[in-house]
């Protein structure tokens, strides 16, 4: 396990290495754009100079990286442009709100999900699966904007339960001191995990069902309660656990949405207004915490593959 | 709607075991198994079929009910449906049935090139990665593990604030975010077929390289491709109504589905309903439709599932 975990992390490095080249080329593919979005469409060639050079952009793009890498390894992710604020305070600031949001979303869709797929697995071709597969379709099918604004409308505008903006407390003990605002952002992410978590679960579980030793459980005379909470339930899963692992680049799109709607001041809603306005400092720093969390993510993901199946043990081979 | 048309667990003699049990002993390639797998899916035919429709009203349409969709015409704006406009017009006066039909086509010729150009990209891709093995693989593979690391929606939004959006810059960047999972499902099926009995005897029988490819490795391959290249289509299609919604996506007078929802729904509690449900119905059913199919020929592909 160990050196299995040593050879991983080597790699997760390598490709979040591979993550800020990758942003850091895409986000200088325009000279000029920064200064511009910063200054004003009607800035002058000598000022978008001057700006340049105050921040280093005219050096080649080797020697930036190069800089910025030498001060990301002293945590300095530099200062953003339009906000005047160091990226790391920014980041500091919103990522803890971000994953109360996204966990909390992604802890109810799994709630929700797996029995609703056992439940379908169960229940396979008839009314009950059909109806449940036909919303999830819709769900799944839907843009998330859509499903979000849709929310609104049944929420706030026609029933008046709930407030339609985020609460806006700078600390997660603020977040959660209004409860009510956070109902449709949770509600909204984790409808559209639901949807694809439900299928993965359904269809996992349906091979489960199909195996012998399920068959074998039965014939043994063990209750129907014990068979699905043991043998089914643990051995469905596995597929799923990966599919929320991977999943996670997804649902940072989503979150992307759902801060844009509800106006929740997460890194989605930073990260969308600096790709706006051309803030290079925060979008690469952001980029860098998307790119770290999506790793981790799959890294958690193989990690936890090993602990619910005892047939998979790493570092032997 | 998965295996709509197969036998629940607890009965294998459903109605349609005959029918899967005469499959199974079926003459012919894979490709003709599993079409006739999924002709017995009524949901992945009716998803078709409506794919159909909707393509022959988008394409079609507009030669029998032209509209103007260039002019703006404030003195028309937000008509209610009625009468010269069966659904009304929008805020630029445009009439909204002409312009679901033209903004059906941006929306579905993005969806079919991307899932085309990301079809070939990442077959070619996974599949060189797959034969070569060793360390050209291995670097291969870390390429499109980063890449995979940065959610497409996050490397889109730097593009198109970098690159000013047409339908054909959005197809371009999409297929060089979305070509990644198709490459990667690729090469493990490569793989796994390499290690399988069939090619290791095909290739002591002396086979070249070119016909293990094309005569075996392809055919087999082609399942999990289909699948992939139907679920990408949808997911291009809702990719750009994301960005039409962010205010990235095409410029007007350009139109696709997700733009006219997402300026619809400025309007949607106004009263102006037929400025959101249309476009909403069409763009829902289209990807619904596309998933259904990809669906279906998942479960068509999986032999567990035919014979449980």
């Amino acid at each position: 396990m160990t050196a299995f975990l040593i050879r991983r992390i080597g790699q997760a490095a390598a490709v979040v290495m591979g993550v800020m080249v990758l942003t850091f080329v895409l986000i200088h593919l325009e000279p000029g754009s920064a200064a511009r979005a910063a200054l004003g469409p009607h800035v002058t060639a000598g000022r978008i100079a001057i700006f340049n050079s105050t921040y280093g952009l005219n050096e080649p793009l080797y020697r930036q990286f190069g800089g910025y890498l030498a001060q990301v390894a002293r945590g300095n992710l530099g200062t953003s442009y339009a906000l005047q604020q160091p990226v790391s305070t920014l980041i500091a600031q919103r990522l803890p709100r971000d994953l109360l949001l996204l966990g909390v979303s992604t802890a109810l869709a799994l709630i929700l999900a797996l029995p609703l797929g056992l439940y379908q697995a169960l229940r396979r071709n008839r009314p009950g699966d059909y109806v449940f597969t036909g919303i999830a379709f819709t769900l799944y099918s839907m843009p998330d904007f859509l499903l979000a604004i849709a929310l609104i409308a049944v929420f706030c505008v026609q029933l008046r339960l709930l407030p339609p903006e985020a609460p806006q407390a700078t600390t997660v003990t603020g977040l959660l001191a209004d409860p009510r605002a956070l109902i449709l952002p949770v509600l909204t992410l984790a409808l559209v995990s639901v949807a694809s978590f439900s299928r993965y679960m359904r269809s996992s579980a349906i091979d489960t069902l199909a195996q012998d030793y399920i068959r074998v459980a039965r014939a043994k005379g063990l209750s129907r309660r014990l068979i699905l909470a043991r043998h089914v339930l643990r051995n469905s899963l596995l597929p799923v656990i990966t599919i929320v692992g991977l999943s996670f680049p997804a649902i940072v799109a989503g979150a992307v949405i759902a801060e844009e709607v509800f106006n929740f001041p997460g890194m989605g809603l930073l990260f969308y207004q600096a790709a706006t306005s051309h803030d290079f400092p925060v979008l690469l720093g952001s980029t860098l915490v998307v790119g770290i969390s999506t790793v981790i993510g799959s890294l958690a993901a193989d990690i936890a593959y090993a602990v619910l199946d005892p047939r998979i043990r790493y570092g032997r081979g | 709607m998965a295996a709509a048309e197969q036998p629940p667990l607890a009965a294998p003699d459903g109605p349609a075991g005959p029918a899967v049990d005469a499959m199974a002993g079926r003459p012919g390639g894979p490709l003709r198994r599993i079409a006739a797998t999924f002709a017995e899916n009524r949901a992945a035919v009716a998803g078709l079929g409506l794919i159909a429709a909707i393509t022959l009203f988008c394409f079609a349409g507009p030669l029998i009910y032209p509209t103007n969709q260039v002019t703006v015409q404030l003195g028309l704006a937000k008509l209610p449906p009625g009468g010269r406009f069966p659904l009304g017009t929008d805020p630029s006066g445009y009439n909204v049935l002409g312009r679901l039909m033209v903004g059906g086509q941006s929306s579905l010729e993005l969806g079919f090139a991307v899932s085309i150009a990301t079809t070939v990209l990442g077959t070619a891709y996974g599949a060189v990665a797959g034969l070569a093995g060793g360390i050209v693989d291995a670097l291969m593979m870390r390429v499109i593990d980063t890449a995979l690391a940065v959610p497409a929606l996050v490397l889109l939004l730097i593009l198109v604030n970098v690159v000013t959006p047409n339908l054909g810059v959005i197809i371009l960047l999409l297929t060089l975010l979305s070509w990644l999972p198709i490459a990667r499902l690729v090469r493990g099926e490569v793989l796994t077929l390499k290690t399988r009995e069939f090619v290791q005897a095909v290739k002591v029988m002396g086979a070249t390289r070119r016909r293990i490819v094309l005569r075996h490795l392809a055919p087999n391959a082609i399942g999990v491709i289909v699948v992939n290249a139907t679920f990408t289509l949808s997911d291009a299609i809702l990719t750009l109504s994301a960005l039409s919604f962010l205010g990235l996506g095409l410029p007007p007078p350009q139109a696709d589905w997700g733009g006219m929802l997402s300026g619809g729904l400025n309007y949607l509690f106004d009263g102006y309903w037929w400025l959101v449900y249309p476009p909403a119905v069409i763009l829902i059913l289209t990807v619904v439709a596309f998933n259904l199919i990809g669906d279906a020929v998942r479960d068509a592909l999986d032999v567990r599932l035919q014979r449980p």
